[in-house]
């Protein structure tokens, strides 16, 4: 029994080759052709559906087009900063098992600053097509379209400046989130790479207290982001729990997203220390928050449900009872509660075999049908649906989050080597 | 009195002796009724050759039959044998249900593991526990043979494999 990780070579880098690249490359292709014939279709053939809502304005191809923007926009922003987010777990709790795989957990933060400059530049091209709050004629009481709930919730946007003008509070936070995120990303990752030159544990601690802090703020800003990005699309509902809920459904794509670079670079032969007892491990964990996702899931439906206010259940109407999203709804459920509850639940399918790839990959597909149906029944409507442009645009997002992402892991070393709990990730065993 | 005597037991000061001696107690034919250990050593189960348990399979039956038991007992009560409309729902909503059911779920799984749990590990209140030896409370790990499952084997031989495995007494225990 070897007692030390020193046979292994610790300097080993990720080489994105360039068949790799290829690979990444030939999916944003076929990507955007499928994006690119859903908007030829969209431009001409959707003439036939004709603008009878009392809102009355008519639907162009492009409020779509914005619509699946904001998805994966906020969809792989989750994603990015759950890797952040477990990375600074791992050292808040100071735990042992992870170490040899913090930096793919790292390294997702890598989208981040992408992540924020689509956010906000989607913001001011699609706002009015997107968030029915940023209509200046909802807080003028002269106006007939003037809505007294909207206006009583307007501060939260617009503050200090006049409702209706430009939402300053709501570009602040915006800013300031990605601002705090992708800083709180850049010292862990200074911090963590510093740490392969200078060895010894003072930059565990620096990590460890600049994760107390970063969790602090990420149990806010994530919970808030939720309201801002997706709650306030449906600006007269709203949910207690919509952050959690939100939060649950990054958290557990971004764990298969996780596991699945994991497995990748297992299969490169890279990562030889991670073993299955460390899958195992994460298998677990995305066995664990997908009940949690499907608790909130459902504690938000059964509460809503019972209760059957109707300024509440508008929200489950307009899903449930539509043609469009009513069958999406169990696909949702499908897809992230009960294969993976069912494929997960033994032992064996959590080490190896295909089972937990298979479970990633549908986990990753199903939390953006989450988010899909979070987003596209209050700004599309009945114009909505999963078609070319759907499927195109979530393309075109996971290969450049991949493509950013592995580049970002191949800049430096994958197995952090002079990390103080090295030895206990080598020898973690369950 | 020979005949009364059924197990020989080795007695190890340490953690790391017993796992070697485990494996060269193993590999020189002799088979292992127990190991009794103070606190719980951490991978002896690889040592020892045990297969993993099956409770993991109780627990998904008994969670079986609980949702089973409970969607029966609310559909039964609420849509066939008292109908009654709480909350202009259907007489059976299914979403009302889950809570319950899932809480009987929960119940009868880990009801129904811990009994499978304490009948397959011989802990139920009335069993009479082997002490094998008082010492493997405190500070000694004990290995127990059982000689009927070894009588391929002389006893003298197997003590002096367990001394030379380095067991630092080699006793002889029967039970009634």
């Amino acid at each position: 029994m070897a007692h030390d990780v020193q046979h292994y070579n610790l300097d080993q880098k990720f080489d994105f080759t360039a068949s790799t690249k290829k690979l990444v490359f030939t999916v944003l292709g076929i990507g955007a052709a499928i994006l690119l014939l859903g908007i030829v279709l969209a431009m001409f053939g959707g003439g036939h559906h004709e603008a009878t809502e009392a809102e009355g304005h008519a639907f162009h191809w492009y409020e779509r087009l914005y619509a699946n923007i904001w998805i994966n926009n906020v969809y792989f922003t989750g994603i990015a900063i759950i890797g952040v987010f477990f990375f600074a777990i791992q050292y808040a709790s100071q735990a042992g098992w992870s170490t040899a795989i913090l930096r793919v957990m790292l390294s997702l933060g890598n989208w981040l600053p992408i992540a924020g400059v689509l956010m906000i530049v989607t913001f001011f091209v699609a706002n009015h097509d997107l968030f029915h709050w940023t209509h200046a004629y909802l807080f003028d009481k002269a106006s007939p379209e003037y809505d007294s709930i909207i206006d009583g919730k307007g501060s939260f946007f617009y503050w200090p400046m006049a409702k209706g003008t430009f939402p300053i509070f709501y570009i602040f936070r915006m800013v300031l989130f990605f601002g705090f995120w992708v800083f709180f990303f850049k010292k862990f990752q200074q911090f963590t790479y510093n740490e392969d030159i200078i060895g010894g544990t003072s930059s565990w601690y620096k990590i460890r207290s600049w994760s107390a802090f970063f969790l602090i703020f990420f149990a806010v800003s994530s919970s808030i982001a939720a309201w801002d990005w997706v709650m306030s699309i449906d600006t007269h509902w709203f949910s207690t729990l919509f952050g959690w809920y939100v939060f649950s459904s990054w958290f557990v794509a971004g764990l298969s997203t996780i596991t699945l670079i994991t497995i990748f670079l297992k299969s490169k032969g890279l990562l030889e220390m991670v073993n299955e007892n460390h899958v195992h491990d994460l298998g677990k964990f995305i066995f664990g928050f997908t009940i949690f996702w499907a608790y909130l899931w459902f504690s938000q439906f059964l509460l809503i449900y019972y209760a059957n206010i109707p300024e509440e259940t508008v929200y489950f109407v307009e899903r449930l009872s539509s043609d469009i999203y009513g069958p999406y709804i169990f696909v949702n459920l499908a897809l992230n509660f009960v294969l993976p509850f069912l494929l997960l639940m033994t032992r064996d399918s959590k080490r190896h075999g295909v089972f937990l790839k298979l479970v990633c990959a549908l986990i990753i597909a199903g939390h953006w049908v989450d988010f899909f149906l979070m987003v596209q029944p209050g700004t599309l409507g009945h114009n909505g649906g999963v078609g070319f442009m759907e499927v195109g645009m979530f393309l075109i997002y996971g290969a450049a989050f991949t493509f950013v992402v592995l580049s970002g892991l191949a800049k430096g070393n994958l197995v952090p080597k002079n990390h103080p709990m090295l030895e206990e990730s080598y020898h973690h065993h369950i | 009195m020979e005949r009364d005597i059924h197990f020989v037991t080795g007695v190890y000061e340490d953690e790391d002796v017993l796992l070697q001696a485990i494996t060269q107690v193993r590999s020189s034919g002799i088979k292992i009724h127990e190991v009794y250990s103070p606190y719980p050593v951490h991978g002896i189960d690889d040592y020892l050759g045990y297969k993993r348990s099956k409770l993991p399979i109780a627990a998904f039956l008994f969670g079986l039959l609980g949702i089973t038991l409970a969607l029966t007992m609310q559909f039964y009560m609420m849509g066939f044998d008292w109908p009654m409309i709480i909350g202009g729902k259907d007489n059976a909503p299914l979403p009302s249900f889950i809570p319950v059911t899932f809480e009987i779920t929960v119940l009868l799984a880990s009801f129904g593991m811990v009994g499978v749990f304490m009948v397959s590990t011989n802990l139920k209140p009335w069993a009479q526990p082997r002490i094998f030896d008082l010492r493997i409370t405190d500070d000694k790990h004990v290995m127990a043979i059982d000689i009927a499952n070894n009588s391929a084997m002389e006893l003298a031989k197997i003590e002096e494999i367990l001394k030379s495995s380095g067991a630092s007494e080699v006793n002889k225990k029967s039970f009634e």
